[in-house]
C-alpha cells in the first residue's frame, strides 16, 4: 500500500462513475434526511383523518397512509431512523469487530481460537434468523436494535481483521517496533490498526446496506422500531393491508431502501476496488 | 530501569565507551543454544556460539544463508520466534546478563541500550506513518521528553545520519524516500537512544553499491563515537570494509575466528577458504569462479562429525567420528578443525 490515500480516492472517482453517483446519492440522502422534515408544512404524526389514503397530489407528493398522514413527510423522518440504524450498529460492530479481530490475530494461541470459534458460531445462523431471535429476546426499541445489529454483524468483521492483522504481525515494520521495544498493545494500537484502516473503511460502506436491510425486515416483522417512530420497514409493514388499494405507502419507503442499499453497496465495492490490491480489475 | 535525560543528541561526539569499565565487552555471547522445535524434530539453529563485541568494535558474522547468523542476532535481542528458545548459554551487555530477564525488562533494553537495522529498508518502516513519528517513537518510549525535544533531537538525529532536507523529511511518508535514505532513517531510529550495540543485520544488501558505500561509512563514523557495532553479513566485501574481527558461522556452529586481515590473509578453515576463493575480485583476472560444491546441511540430519565434513576436500576419518573444538591458533585466532 504506497499510495496516499487522498490518490486512491482520485483514482476511484476517475475509473468508478457507478461510485461516484452512488457517493452522491448517499449525500443527497443526508441532506435529506437532516434538513428535509423542516422543509415539510406537516407534523411526522399528524393525523387528517379526512383525507385517508389519498393519492399523491399537489398537496401530499407522495399520497397520505391510512391515519391521513403525510407519506413524503414520514419518509424524511423514517430516513433518519433508518440511517442512523445503518450507521451506529455498523460503526459500533466494525469497533467491536475490529478489536476483536486484532486481538485474535495479534495474539494468537488460546485467545485467537476462543474469538474465531464464536465468530464462526455466530455466522454459522443465517443471520436474519439469529437477529429476529435477539429482537425477540430482548425486547423492540432502538437501543436494542443496535445492540442486536451489532451482535450478528461483528463476526464477518472479526475474522477480516484477523487475517490483514497475521499479514501485519509478520511484516518488518512491526519486527523493528519490537526491537525499539514497543509493546504489542502499542504495536496493535499505533501500527497495525491504521493499516487496517482501509479496510475497515471498505466493510464500513458495506456493512451500513446489510443493517439497514435487517432492521427493515424486523421493523417489518414488528420486531425492531416501535410505532409511532417512522422506520422505513415500519412504513411498509403499515402499508402493506393497502397494497391493493393504496400501492404508494409501500412503494416510496421500498424504493427508498433499495436506493440507499444499492448505493452504499455500490460505494463499497468502488472502494474495496481501490484499497485492496488483490481486487484490481482483470 | 530510570529514564535517560533528553539531552542534544549528538552521538557521534558522545563517547559511549569512556562511561564503561575497562575490559567490559559491550556484548559477551557465551555457550548460546537456540533449539527450535520442528514437525520433523528438534533443531539447534545456534548451537554453542560464543563471542564477543568490544567497546567501539565493529564485529562481522559471516557465513551462507540459514546458518544462523539472524537467528543469533535475534536471541541477543531476545526475540527468537515461538516456539523457539534459548536452552543454553549467557547473553550479557555491559557486564549484565539479559538472557534471563522478563518480557517487560527486555522491552525497556530494546531500543535504548541494544538497537537493530534489517536488510529491508523498503518494509521497515510503517506506510501509513511520517517517517519523523516513526523515529521519535523509541525515543518517547525510553525517556521522558516532551514533544517538542522530541522533535528537536529527531531533527538532530537526521542530520547526523546525513540525510538532506531533515526538516521536510519528518513530515513525509515512507514510500516518498528512496532506498538508501530509508536505510538512514532506520539507522537514525535504531540510533535515537544511543544504544550501546547496534546489530546490523544485512544492512547493505538491498542497496546499490554506492549507496552501500554511504552506509558502510555511516557505521564507521558510529563506531568512532564509541558504538559497538555487530554487522551480519554474507558479503565479504562489506565485511572486509569496516570489520575489526569476524566471525565464521556454519550450520549454527562457530567454526573460525579472527582478525579481518588475519582471516583474509590467512583462513585456516577449509570453508573460510572455500567463502574467500568463491567472492568475486577483481585482482585475479578472468578465471571461473570457485564455488564449494554441495549446500547447506540439513539441520535435522547433521552428521555426526564436523558439520562441513561432507563438503570438505581435506576430510578425513576422524572428522566424521567427532566434532572438533575451537582451538586456539594464536592470540585471537581460533579455528573449528583438526587440521
Amino acid at each position: 500500500m504506497t499510495e496516499r490515500f487522498s490518490d486512491l480516492m482520485r483514482r476511484m472517482a476517475r475509473e468508478n462513475k457507478t461510485a461516484v453517483a452512488s457517493g452522491a446519492v448517499i449525500l443527497l440522502m443526508l441532506l435529506a434526511a437532516a434538513f428535509g422534515p423542516m422543509m415539510t408544512p406537516y407534523g411526522e404524526n399528524d393525523m387528517d383523518l379526512m383525507n385517508r389514503l389519498a393519492p399523491p397530489s399537489a398537496a401530499h407528493l407522495l399520497g397520505t397512509d391510512e391515519g391521513g398522514r403525510d407519506v413524503l413527510t414520514r419518509l424524511l423522518y423514517g430516513a433518519r431512523i433508518s440511517l442512523l440504524i445503518g450507521v451506529a450498529p455498523a460503526l459500533l460492530s466494525l469497533a467491536v469487530g475490529a478489536a476483536l479481530g486484532m486481538i485474535a490475530g495479534y495474539r494468537g494461541g488460546f485467545a485467537d481460537t476462543l474469538i474465531m470459534r464464536m465468530a464462526d458460531v455466530t455466522l454459522a445462523f443465517p443471520s436474519m434468523l439469529l437477529a429476529m431471535v435477539l429482537m425477540y429476546a430482548l425486547g423492540g426499541g432502538i437501543l436494542n436494535v443496535f445492540l442486536t445489529l451489532t451482535l450478528v454483524n461483528w463476526a464477518s468483521v472479526a475474522r477480516v481483521v484477523r487475517s490483514r492483522t497475521l499479514q501485519l504481525r509478520d511484516s518488518e515494520f512491526v519486527e523493528a517496533a519490537r526491537i525499539s521495544g514497543v509493546s504489542g498493545g502499542r504495536i496493535v494500537r499505533r501500527h497495525i490498526l491504521p493499516n487496517c484502516l482501509p479496510t475497515l473503511l471498505a466493510l464500513f460502506t458495506l456493512n451500513i446496506p446489510a443493517t439497514i436491510l435487517t432492521e427493515s425486515g424486523l421493523s417489518f416483522l414488528g420486531l425492531g422500531v416501535q410505532p409511532p417512530f417512522a422506520s422505513w420497514g415500519l412504513m411498509i409493514n403499515a402499508g402493506q393491508q393497502y397494497l391493493m388499494t393504496a400501492p404508494w405507502l409501500c412503494f416510496a419507503p421500498g424504493l427508498a431502501i433499495m436506493m440507499i442499499v444499492l448505493a452504499f453497496n455500490f460505494l463499497g465495492n468502488g472502494l474495496l476496488d481501490v484499497l485492496d490490491p488483490r481486487r484490481k480489475k482483470r | 530501569m530510570q529514564n535517560p535525560k533528553c539531552g542534544d543528541g549528538d552521538w557521534f561526539a558522545a563517547g559511549m565507551a569512556a562511561a564503561q569499565p575497562r575490559g567490559t565487552q559491550t556484548l559477551e555471547v557465551s555457550g548460546l543454544t537456540v533449539a527450535l522445535p520442528t514437525e520433523k524434530g528438534e533443531i539447534r539453529p545456534v548451537s554453542d556460539v560464543s563471542l564477543r563485541v568490544a567497546p567501539g568494535e565493529i564485529v562481522g558474522i559471516v557465513g551462507e544463508s540459514g546458518c544462523g547468523k539472524s537467528m543469533t542476532a535475534r536471541a541477543v535481542m531476545g526475540l527468537i520466534p515461538a516456539p523457539g528458545r534459548i536452552i543454553a548459554g549467557s547473553v550479557r551487555l555491559a557486564g549484565r546478563e539479559i538472557a534471563g530477564l522478563s518480557e517487560r525488562e527486555k522491552r525497556a533494553i530494546r531500543g535504548s541500550e541494544i538497537s537493530m537495522i534489517f536488510q529491508e529498508p523498503m518494509s521497515s518502516l510503517n506506510p501509513v506513518m511520517k517517517v519523523g513519528w516513526q523515529v521519535a517513537e523509541a525515543l518517547r518510549l525510553h525517556s521522558d521528553c516532551t514533544r517538542e525535544e522530541a522533535r528537536t533531537r529527531t531533527l538532530a538525529a537526521f542530520r547526523e545520519v546525513e540525510i538532506p532536507e531533515p526538516e521536510a523529511r519528518l513530515r513525509q511518508y515512507p514510500h516518498q524516500l528512496s532506498g538508501g535514505l530509508r536505510q538512514r532513517v532506520m539507522i537514525a531510529m535504531a540510533m535515537i537512544c544511543r544504544p550501546k550495540l547496534l546489530i546490523a543485520d544485512e544492512p547493505t544488501t538491498a542497496l546499490d553499491v554506492t549507496v552501500e558505500a554511504q552506509i558502510l561509512r555511516l557505521l564507521e563514523r558510529l563506531r568512532e563515537g564509541g558504538t559497538s557495532i555487530l554487522l551480519i553479513s554474507h558479503n565479504l566485501g562489506v565485511i572486509a570494509r569496516v570489520c575489526d574481527r569476524v566471525y565464521v558461522m556454519y550450520a549454527g556452529r562457530i567454526l573460525e575466528e579472527a582478525e579481518t586481515t588475519v582471516l583474509f590473509d590467512q583462513p585456516l578453515h577449509p570453508y573460510s577458504r572455500g567463502l574467500l576463493r568463491a567472492s568475486l575480485s577483481l585482482r585475479e583476472g578472468v578465471e571461473p569462479l570457485e564455488t564449494i560444491p554441495g549446500g547447506v546441511p540439513n539441520l535435522l540430519r547433521l552428521p555426526a562429525g564436523c558439520g562441513f565434513g561432507p563438503r570438505c576436500a581435506c576430510r578425513r576419518s576422524e572428522c566424521d567420528a567427532a566434532m572438533p573444538e575451537l582451538r586456539v591458533v594464536e592470540a585471537g585466532h581460533r579455528v573449528r578443525c583438526f587440521h
